[in-house]
């Protein structure tokens, strides 16, 4: 405990935290080397199954015709047009989606919710609607609303609002009746507890659906696509599917898959901002 | 052994004279609950209870006995299904703001910081934000968190968690306080400390407190009058004069020999109630 501490023992301690640091970090170049390793074996593996006719590249494709693809894509646009004004019609179609049908499942979840009797009247409808596939509603929307983004935008958000919804409901159920009895001795009105204490307890439901739901947005917006429509990366798949292109097919999924990897980021930071009062996931709670 | 409140105010509490000074009275009290299926479940029956204004009671009794649905019939939350609940004269009606009241597990809100929880209770009440904030930082410092204020409740200890909830009540001046075991989840050094902490705090504000506890020590230690009990459903078994003498330094109190004697004796009263 005194400052010129026996040097055997800091050197012994020095020794073995710099050994365990150099372990650490050679797990991870393990780590980071295999996880290149398997990109490089399976893209390779699946070139040369291509060239050398293993598999018929005309019906699965190879990674360098994919990259042709995308970069023809990339220079020379799509059938339909650029592919950036693709990707923004299919994520103007997902946000709307997103956005609507999260702030009508927000707005019914805590309706429901707080008022019992009401949650017992629909409850069966709900759950009847819940479990229709709901991409099948897809078909009725096209024929409703036509082909433009009217009827993508409407089909996300079909897709969205049973999540969110399910999720607020839940969320503003569970919220604890010890904080609702303690905002109610403090003087809060009902109104001011439904906004003061429902709804921040039930933040962390509402986000954690939402992040799926996003996901979802997404999908709703490329199948409508699919099913009819002018613009956005679902139409570029039908059309390669189409024609038989399966590198178009392949690299429009790398396209979504980008998108909805960038949507998730910035979703996730979102989430801990609003939610930086919760304690971490991955600690104990003491005492 | 069933003995009715004996005459004269314990030592501590302000001079009285008659009736209308009670701050709380139940009489009679049956409080019944219908369970969903709606099989009636009996929680209290004949039920009787005084608090004079700035008395300090507790209440003790066996585990599920029905101690704490007394309480939810002072702050309103709950309706007797028989017998009267009155606060200063007055039926129970809705919430009482003069009534504060303090939890056993947790009620402070965890998405909100130590500073915004304990502001809570003025910015409900209508105080414009600067002066609730003020209020709130005082009483952070008073209760010993100064430098907390924006800590979330999950970095904070059961004990500093406690002392938050402590403060959100104190904050509203009540006139009435009531505790459902607040110490109850703490660790017992946690707890001596946390009495001697809520005895300061009500020394300075006098309100007329129903302490409900299964810790008779806690009891006998903190109030001026313990009430005791009957198994469920519960009725008053009998009610002790505490004459130890305030300001009380709890670490000393509980060596005295009267001390002892009262605890033996409430033991015994809670005895033949616990077991069959």
């Amino acid at each position: 405990m005194n400052a010129e501490a026996s040097s055997p023992v800091q050197d012994e301690i020095a020794r073995i935290e710099r050994d365990a640091k150099q372990a650490v970090k050679r797990r991870w170049q393990l780590v980071y080397f295999l996880r290149i390793a398997i990109l490089v074996a399976i893209l390779g593996g699946w070139e040369l199954a291509g060239r050398m006719k293993w598999i018929d590249p005309f019906f699965y494709s190879m990674p360098s015709d994919i990259w042709g693809q995308l970069h023809t894509w990339f220079t020379e646009g799509t059938a339909q047009g650029p592919l950036w004004q693709q990707v923004l019609v299919t994520l103007e179609e997902t946000t709307y989606g997103f956005l609507i049908g999260s702030v009508l499942g927000v707005i019914c979840g805590i309706v429901l919710g707080r008022n019992r009797f009401l949650a017992d009247v629909f409850s069966i409808y709900i759950k009847v609607a819940n479990s229709i596939p709901r991409v099948v509603l897809g078909s009725i929307f096209i024929i409703a609303l036509g082909l433009g983004m009217a009827s993508k935008v409407a089909l996300a958000v079909v897709m969205v609002f049973f999540v969110v919804f399910a999720n607020a409901f839940q969320g503003v159920r569970e919220a604890d009746r010890n904080l609702l009895s303690n905002a109610y001795i403090l003087g809060a009105s009902h109104r001011q507890v439904t906004f003061s204490v429902v709804v921040p307890s039930a933040m962390s439901w509402i986000l954690a659906s939402l992040h799926v739901s996003f996901g979802f947005a997404l999908v709703g917006a490329v199948v409508g696509e699919f099913l009819g429509s002018r613009q956005g990366i679902g139409l570029m798949i039908a059309t390669a599917q189409g024609s038989f292109n399966a590198a178009g097919v392949f690299a429009a999924m790398i396209v979504l898959a980008v998108v909805a990897l960038a949507a998730e980021y910035l979703l996730t930071h979102l989430e801990n901002i609003l939610l930086k009062w919760r304690p971490p996931q991955f600690m104990e709670q003491g005492h | 052994m069933t003995e009715t409140v004996a005459a004269g105010a314990p030592v501590g509490a302000p001079p009285k004279s008659d009736q209308d000074a009670l701050a709380i009275e139940l009489s009679g009290v049956t409080r019944r609950f219908v369970s969903p299926e709606g099989k009636v479940i009996p929680a209290l029956r004949d039920f009787n209870l005084q608090v004079r204004r700035g008395e300090f009671v507790a209440v003790v009794g066996p585990t599920g006995c029905g101690k704490s649905t007394t309480l939810g019939l002072i702050t309103g939350l709950a309706k007797p299904s028989a017998g009267t609940v009155k606060v200063y004269g007055q039926p129970v009606e809705g919430i009482d703001p003069r009534i504060g009241f303090v939890f056993q597990a947790d009620a402070v809100f965890p998405w909100q910081s130590v500073l915004q929880n304990v502001a809570a209770g003025p910015l409900f009440r209508g105080e414009p934000k600067e002066q609730a904030l003020a209020k709130a930082r005082d009483w952070v410092r008073r209760v010993g968190l100064a430098g907390f204020e924006s800590h979330y409740p999950h970095q904070l200890s059961g004990g500093m968690r406690k002392r938050v909830a402590l403060a959100q009540t104190f904050i509203n001046e009540p006139e009435i306080l009531l505790m459902d075991e607040p110490f109850s989840a703490l660790d017992v050094q946690t707890r001596a400390l946390m009495q001697d902490e809520l005895l300061q705090l009500w020394s300075g504000n006098r309100a007329s407190v129903v302490f409900v506890t299964h810790d008779i020590e806690e009891a006998i230690g903190l109030a001026d009058r313990v009430f005791v009990l009957t198994k469920g459903p519960a009725t008053v078994k009998c009610v002790y004069d505490i004459d130890l003498p305030r300001p009380r330094n709890l670490s000393e109190a509980r060596y005295s020999p009267r001390f002892v004697e009262l605890s033996r004796q409430i033991w015994r009263d809670l005895q033949s109630e616990v077991t069959l």
